[in-house]
């Protein structure tokens, strides 16, 4: 396994990076810090932020006594690294998420059909086949990063993001597959949408996903979009 | 006891030192953009220093104070007056029931803070009383403040007919540096630049744009071009972290900027030098100045212990003064 690799974010944080792509090996990684630190450790940190790769652990740096905050830090995380002899199991929840997939919610599910040869049939199966990991949130307040989706239907940016993507919208931008939880400016293809919310202020959780998540999604009809009630739908399924 | 907005400022929002802890579910800290001047007009009513207040930009709300209060005005300043006649910035204020607050000229800087004896009544949002706009939540109903909002404040205070300004002012040299030079550490993609470009980015000016607010500063100067081939993965940034744009500007992000990003960063403002650079309006010049990351740890110290000193001497004074505590 390559050696991770260290550098600040100013002096109140400091970043892991343990590669340079887009890799479930990473990502397992970077979940395992963020895991071991959020559960096992003493809680210095305001923040922990895991990304693709990388996971950055921000702190105050005025209320740690030392010298230099941001070498004992590093210090205090090196040795948590080194000191990997006890592999921490993780929960995963794993979370059904419906989607219509009608036309009039997939706002670039013709265009991409086109492009890539594909029926509009093939491009729903091929969307909701695979299992996906939710790498990290960010852009949005619960705006999930998935990936990867399979390469017949990975599609790059829209080169004219549209000023308005409404909420719920499910998209897709290279290899990754990602819901706006706001209506929000965006250049994702849009293929369909969720009747959830993925994030809501009032809720005791309220972004729907976190970091780690397996994520699958189910086809529904319009019919069923637009009677969809949040309370009887069983979204978490199991936790493994 | 109420404070009520009777004009709409531009953005005038609640905010204190930031939401922290939910930024791995995309949340963003949001908080005040000039946490020194936060900190020091609460430290003149005798608050704890992270104690939510209201920051200002100009064009700014006018007010009316129901009830009495102890207040400071910090930061940028805005000519404030309290019935008409002006008041001082760095002050301890004694308002009474039925004054006026206004703000009627720009005379320096862009954040201006209002802090009142006791703080506000606010429910928390995660923790914090910011306003998060973005979701719509925290600080004042997760909004700027509106013509008609009616502010409730904890403290109650012995009834006074007149405006009273104590004569002490809070000392601001050790917190804000009024040099061009913007002191800042390397970022971690710095030599993605080509080395021209490394070069210019210490030695060119940059104005900051008119496009710039809590979410970020735009800078306009010589362009800057990446010569590496390299592409960033989205992954965090925070406050006060240069950017190179795509169009080979530089951006500065603020208080409400997003968790993570995908453009290359180039340098990090230093702490110590985060509310002198919000502070500047634009149109102005700065430049950047590498320090090390030792230095940027100590004069961030430094700041520190000066504020704790200013925190005691004007709690002592306050608790004179307020005869309660």
């Amino acid at each position: 396994m390559k050696k991770p690799t260290f550098y600040v974010l100013g002096e109140g944080a400091l970043t892991v990076s343990f590669g340079d792509y887009i890799n479930i090996d990473y990502s397992k990684q970077v979940f395992q810090l963020y895991h071991r630190l959020s559960q096992y450790e003493q809680k210095f940190w305001l923040d922990l932020i895991p990304a693709y790769t990388t996971l950055t652990i921000v702190y105050e740096p005025l209320s740690i006594e030392y010298e230099s905050p941001s070498a004992w830090v590093r210090k205090y995380i090196e040795e948590l690294l080194e000191s990997e002899s006890r592999h921490i199991p993780m929960l995963t929840r794993h979370v059904t998420i419906p989607v219509c997939y009608a036309i009039e919610f997939g706002l670039d599910s013709k265009r991409l059909c086109n492009e890539r040869a594909i029926s509009h049939e093939q491009l729903v199966e091929l969307h909701t086949t695979i299992t996906y990991t939710v790498y990290m949130l960010g852009f949005l307040p619960g705006f999930p990063y998935m990936g990867s989706v399979d390469s017949r239907i990975a599609t790059p940016r829209l080169t004219k993001p549209r000023t308005v993507v409404p909420a719920g919208s499910v998209g897709i931008a290279g290899e990754q597959t990602g819901i706006y939880p706001l209506d929000s400016p965006g250049g994702w293809n849009i293929i369909g949408r969720t009747p959830l919310k993925l994030f809501d202020a009032l809720r005791e959780q309220p972004a729907l996903l976190t970091p780690g998540d397996q994520v699958s999604f189910v086809p529904i009809s319009n019919e069923a979009f637009e009677n969809f009630d949040a309370t009887t739908f069983n979204l978490v399924q199991h936790e493994s | 006891m109420s404070l009520e907005i009777v004009k709409s400022g531009l953005q005038d929002s609640i905010q204190d030192e930031g939401r922290f802890g939910y930024q791995h579910l995309g949340i963003n800290p949001s908080g005040a953009m000039d946490r020194i001047a936060m900190n020091i007009a609460n430290a003149l009513v005798g608050n704890d220093l992270k104690e939510a207040v209201i920051e200002l930009c100009f064009p700014a709300a006018h007010f009316v104070f129901r009830e009495a209060a102890f207040i400071s005005l910090c930061g940028a300043n805005f000519n404030a007056t309290l019935n008409g006649a002006s008041v001082p910035m760095h002050h301890l204020i004694r308002v009474p029931a039925g004054a006026i607050l206004k703000f009627t000229k720009k005379l320096n800087g862009s954040f201006c803070y209002l802090a009142i004896r006791g703080g506000f009544q606010l429910e928390d949002w995660l923790g914090s009383k910011s306003t998060n706009t973005k979701v719509k939540a925290g600080g004042w109903k997760g909004r700027i403040l509106q013509k008609g909002d009616n502010i409730s404040f904890r403290n109650r205070i012995h009834e006074q007919v007149d405006v009273k300004v104590y004569p002490w002012r809070a000392k601001l040299t050790d917190f804000y540096s009024d040099q061009k030079s913007i002191r800042v550490l390397q970022g971690n993609e710095s030599e993605w630049l080509g080395k021209s470009s490394q070069r210019d980015l210490t030695k060119e000016i940059f104005a900051i744009s008119t496009q710039s607010d809590r979410m970020g500063y735009r800078l306009q100067g010589k362009e800057l071009k990446q010569t590496t081939k390299d592409q960033l993965l989205s992954t965090a940034v925070s406050f006060g972290t240069v950017q190179l744009l795509p169009n080979g500007q530089l951006i500065i992000l603020c208080a409400d900027h997003q968790t993570t990003g995908g453009y290359p960063r180039v340098a990090q403002i230093i702490r110590a030098d985060l509310a002198t650079l919000v502070q500047r309006n634009s149109r102005e010049e700065i430049r950047f100045e590498f320090v090390a990351l030792e230095d940027a740890e100590r004069l961030l110290k430094n700041q520190q212990r000066s504020m704790e000193q200013l925190r005691l001497s004007c709690l002592y004074k306050v608790r004179m003064i307020a005869g309660i505590d």
